[in-house]
């Protein structure tokens, strides 16, 4: 038996060999002009790893959709033309991990955008970093993502400052001294998202007992009534519900069916038009955060994204995640400027020193652990669309 | 009313009588749909001694198949839901005659895995054909409306979803115990070789059969879009499992039982959340430990039928 | 002949690793991730096919194991620093926030802890027959999962553990996919190796002849559940990352293909079909993406490599029912015989 298997583990070792050696002499795209080395040549490549299918399929297309117009729109740097290289991580960690692998060993871009989702993008951190490639995501807000890694870097603000932002805005907006939370307690975001809400909303009712309860759910749950009877029956003056899009409209539904009043908030995950279409007059007052509006748009580079946006999905309005997307790409065609260089390492060190960038989501200063410092937008949703409320300045 | 209230306080632990009569009538509510979903499931099985793991993923085809009448045919939603569960029907034929029928007389374990290579296949499918991003499901106003008594918000599905229930189960009932149809089906569970030369037309027995399975599961679809009105390729995956752990709550293959088990495993799912809210992070987990503790101590479920091993 | 053989054997060996020290030397990182993917594959699929080919039980429990091994290898790799970092929602259990093995044993207590649910498991479980056994291992997989979803001061919860140490290069890859090969090659050809087969052949007859069914059963389960405890701990350090979510069913579904393909009780031919599909599913990328140049309909297309791999396993199923290599297996004396007239050595290998 050993005899069989060892002769046949080294066989296929030749055979694997054969076929992935083959693979760097084959041209390795279908994409016309790629010369396979970005730092050669005329091409400068940005690889975007994101979920097109899975779990994740929706916010991955989102921000891709973004990071497409911004291509279109900057289609050069340097006197060099920028090629995107798509590379799709299923939702999936083993695959992402792949994906990243792929982008920069096969495809050997300059720098990478993604991913939506944060424990896809920490699939990817060690992979970036070791071969020094500098990553920026559109809209992980996990602090993982960045922490211990010089080469990953974000567009948007990470959880505290979210969770901080909303329970200010419950306690100073809609007066709330009590609050309930219902979490999805498998997705990183929400539990993060809920655990620092607590935290700022205890210290500004300086109230031990302000949560007055917490409920969980699991991704892709339908049923919340039970969590939310629970909840009715301590009387909240506010639910605090971060969660994906996906079960939060759900989840706000059967809130109004089961006659709960209290307004309900969450986080900028909500911003995506399946979350009106599915919950309806439902989801009319609920408010979250986000990082940007169509409404007020906060630099020249808002508007001008805006109106390219409008013009190339003929009327429709950008979600804040397609506004990141567009921003992790002016980002790193702003760091190659100022490198003057496709090199990566170069790429790294002039994003790690961006400051008061203007991005269509707002000012970009990248702080040091590589997050990005910007204001908060707080939005409703009113007649069936998301309406502007306020904004939060950083810090 | 409030000295009622104090006693069931003391026994609850503090939970009154309108929430726990909100959380009953919750669970009555998801009960009749996982029932509804696994009278089908527990029909498959009971004839052909399959789980068939796409059963969640034909529902789910079923509530694509309704949007798009709703949505891109414009159909009154009467007519959408009508065609839709007739299409479900058919495709619930295909999928036994693709891929379960070639391998009737290959060991169980391959058609296991025929059954779960169909369920994958629909849902990869779905993706590709719909779209990875989640739909609404049209809602009809009639139906998903809420009606309050005193603290007590009942939506109207909660009452019909269990009529639908029951009247498809007698009417199951009167087509398996006083139809020719009926017998043969019956007749095949049994011994599906003899019932063959007794002279039953043995595939298109089982061909009704996934006819008809189906056809309920896409009625459970159907329900399911409306009380939860969101549709996506992978929404038919936890309730299929489900369905399935009801019916063997209930005695798998015995269709009284399957009721019975979606209810039990609907009242207990949400009254688990209310009496241990800490555990709430844990409900799916409970349903699975739900089946375990049944098929470890009552492999044949709680109304037992005892069905023999064949050698 | 026989002592040619363990000869041959050796110098495969050898030859297997100067191989692995070539790609070692010329591949890049890339390939080297997969190659690595492709002997944990291995890994994962002959401890699967111990359970579901060779005995006949018919097992969808692999995810939780690998979990189980996963998260073991993670936690006890991990720097303390790091595990500061990990938890910064709730502070980590004592004592294991301190814990700190080296990889070897890591890996090996992976594997024990592993077998240990999986003899607890399987124990009640392997009562049941046919698909109730499917469907119980099933929930137990999903309970381990949301039991560690909920677990946040051992496993990070949701947030998943970031910075496991990236031990898991492509010399223990390999070795230990040697090393499972070795030992369930001959768990196999011993005595209890015959008693799986008899199980799976037929469970009556087996036990007519005094075969202890139960003590089989278990044994044949437990060590693929430690074997998955190894390679889902090997997993982990590839990635250097592992969260709850990693862990669901599609996770066993990917395992179970690979032995379909290669054939339910073959070993060498799970070895063929770990490869396969792995580099396979790398080379099929181009299905995605050459349909989403130029084309922003995105989303409805890019699933087409997930299709063709579920409609491959109901091809196999449907049509090679046996997969590559049934239930034989690729050896010396079949390599002989290909090349020689001369009748079959003694003893032959059929099985």
């Amino acid at each position: 038996m050993r005899k069989k298997a060892s002769v046949l583990v080294s066989a296929l070792l030749v055979g694997a060999l054969v076929m992935t050696g083959c693979g760097t002499k084959a041209p390795s795209t279908p994409a016309p002009g790629s010369t396979g080395s970005s730092s050669s040549g005329d091409v400068i490549k940005i690889g975007v790893f994101e979920p097109m299918t899975g779990a994740n399929a929706a916010g991955g297309a989102l921000e891709v959709e973004g990071i497409k117009l911004a291509n279109k729109l900057y289609p050069e740097v340097l006197g060099k033309k920028v090629e995107l290289v798509l590379v799709d991580n299923k939702s999936d960690k083993v695959e992402a991990a792949s994906a990243a692998s792929r982008l920069v060993e096969k495809e050997k871009v300059s720098a990478i955008i993604g991913s939506w989702g944060s424990s896809l993008s920490m699939a990817a951190g060690d992979i970036v970093k070791t071969a020094q490639v500098p990553t920026v995501a559109a809209s992980a807000t996990n602090p993982l993502v960045t922490k211990n890694n010089d080469f990953y870097f974000r567009v948007c603000f990470i959880d505290p400052f979210q969770g901080k932002v909303m329970a200010n805005y419950a306690f100073n907006k809609l007066n709330a001294k009590k609050v309930a939370i219902v979490q999805e307690v498998s997705s990183d975001y929400s539990i993060g998202l809920a655990k620092f809400f607590t935290d700022s909303f205890k210290q500004l009712t300086g109230d031990e007992n302000a949560i007055v309860g917490v409920s969980n759910y699991n991704t892709g749950d339908q049923d919340f009534s039970a969590q939310l009877t629970n909840l009715k029956a301590k009387n909240p003056d506010v639910i605090f519900a971060p969660g994906n899009f996906t079960e939060s409209s759900l989840l706000i539904k059967q809130a109004r069916q089961l006659g709960i009043k209290a307004p309900i908030i969450g986080g900028d995950t909500w911003e995506t038009p399946e979350f009106i279409d599915i919950g309806k007059d439902a989801v009319e007052g609920a408010v979250f955060s986000t990082f940007f509006t169509s409404e007020k748009p906060i630099t020249p580079e808002s508007e001008k994204f805006l109106a390219e946006y409008r013009k190339e999905y003929s009327g429709k309005e950008p979600a804040a995640v397609t506004a990141l997307g567009y921003d992790a790409y002016i980002v790193i065609l702003d760091a190659i400027k100022r490198a003057n260089s496709a090199d990566s390492v170069k790429i790294k060190e002039q994003l790690a020193t961006t400051k008061n960038f203007a991005g269509a989501a707002g000012m970009i200063t990248l702080d040091e652990n590589g997050d990005a410092v910007k204001d908060a937008v707080i939005k409703q949703v009113k007649n069936g669309k998301f309406a502007f409320m306020d904004i939060v300045k950083a810090k | 009313m409030m000295n009622l209230n104090a006693v069931f306080q003391y026994f609850t632990n503090g939970m009154d009588l309108g929430t726990f009569l909100q959380h009953l009538t919750n669970g009555i509510s998801l009960g009749s749909l996982y029932a509804l979903v696994a009278i089908g499931y527990t029909m498959v099985y009971g004839t052909l001694r399959l789980i068939n793991f796409a059963h969640g993923d034909v529902f789910m085809m079923t509530t694509y198949f309704a949007f798009y009448g709703v949505s891109t045919f414009m159909l009154p939603w009467y007519v959408s839901f009508i065609l839709a569960v007739i299409l479900t029907g058919a495709l619930g034929m295909l999928l036994e005659k693709g891929a379960y029928r070639p391998l009737r007389n290959a060991p169980k374990i391959s058609i296991m895995i025929s059954a779960i290579g169909a369920s994958f296949l629909l849902e990869n499918l779905a993706v590709v054909l719909f779209g990875g991003r989640p739909k609404a499901f049209p809602s009809v106003k009639v139906l998903t409306d809420s009606v309050q008594f005193g603290s007590v918000s009942i939506q109207k599905l909660t009452f019909v979803i269990p009529i639908v229930t029951i009247i498809f189960l007698f009417g199951l009932l009167y087509l398996l115990n006083h139809t020719k149809t009926g017998m043969a089906m019956r007749a095949v569970a049994k011994d599906y070789e003899t019932a063959g030369i007794m002279g039953v037309n043995v595939n298109l027995t089982i061909s009704q059969t996934f006819a008809i399975g189906s056809m309920l599961a896409a009625v459970g679809g159907i329900m399911w879009g409306l009380k939860f009105p969101q549709i996506a390729p992978l929404m038919g995956v936890m309730p299929g499992l489900k369905a399935f752990i009801a019916a063997v709550i209930g005695g798998i293959g015995n269709i009284k039982g399957a009721v019975i088990g979606g209810f039990i495993l609907g009242i207990g799912e949400i009254m688990i959340v209310a009496f241990l809210p800490s555990l709430s992070g844990y409900r799916d987990a409970f349903a699975f430990v739900f089946l375990i503790v049944i098929l470890l101590f009552k492999p044949t479920g709680i109304t037992g039928e005892k069905i023999a091993e064949k050698v | 002949m026989k002592q040619k053989k363990t000869l041959l054997t050796v110098i495969t060996i050898f030859v297997l690793f100067a191989l692995v020290y070539l790609a070692d030397q010329t591949l890049d990182p890339y390939k080297m991730r997969i190659l690595n993917l492709c002997a944990i594959y291995v890994v994962l699929g002959l401890s699967m096919n111990l359970i579901n080919g060779f005995t006949g039980l018919f097992s969808l429990g692999h995810a939780g194991f690998m979990a189980v091994g996963a998260y073991t290898t993670a936690i006890l790799t991990m720097p303390d620093v790091v595990k500061g970092q990990n938890f910064f929602m709730a502070p980590m259990m004592k004592p294991l926030d301190t814990a700190h093995v080296p990889f070897f044993l890591a890996l090996l207590i992976s594997g024990i802890l592993a077998g240990v649910v999986g003899y607890l498991i399987g124990a009640p479980a392997l009562r049941l027959r046919g698909d109730y056994l499917a469907i119980a291992t099933l929930g137990f997989a999903e309970i381990i999962r949301v039991v560690f979803t909920n677990m946040q001061s051992v496993t990070n919860g949701a947030l998943g553990l970031k910075g496991i140490p990236v031990s898991a290069n492509i010399w223990w890859t390999f070795g230990v996919a040697l090393v499972t090969v070795l030992v369930i090659g001959s768990l196999i050809n011993s005595s209890y190796g015959r008693a799986f087969k008899a199980i799976r052949e037929d469970e009556i007859a087996a036990e007519s002849m005094g075969i202890n069914l139960f003590k089989h059963k278990v044994l044949a389960f437990t060590i693929g559940a430690f074997f998955a405890g190894i390679g889902g701990g090997l997993l982990g350090s590839l990635l250097g990352t592992i969260d709850p979510l990693m862990f669901r069913f599609f996770l066993t579904f990917n395992v179970l293909l690979i032995i379909i393909l290669g054939g339910m009780g073959s070993i060498t031919g799970t070895i063929i079909s770990a490869f396969i599909i792995t580099i396979g599913g790398e080379l099929l990328r181009f299905l995605d993406e050459s349909m989403t140049i130029g084309n922003l309909v995105i989303p409805g297309i890019s699933g087409m490599r997930m299709v063709v791999f579920s409609a491959l396993l109901m091809i196999v199923v449907l049509f090679f029912n046996r997969g590559i290599m049934g239930t034989k297996e690729l050896s010396w004396d079949s390599f002989f015989n290909k090349f020689s007239k001369k009748p079959l050595a003694k003893g032959g290998n059929k099985q």
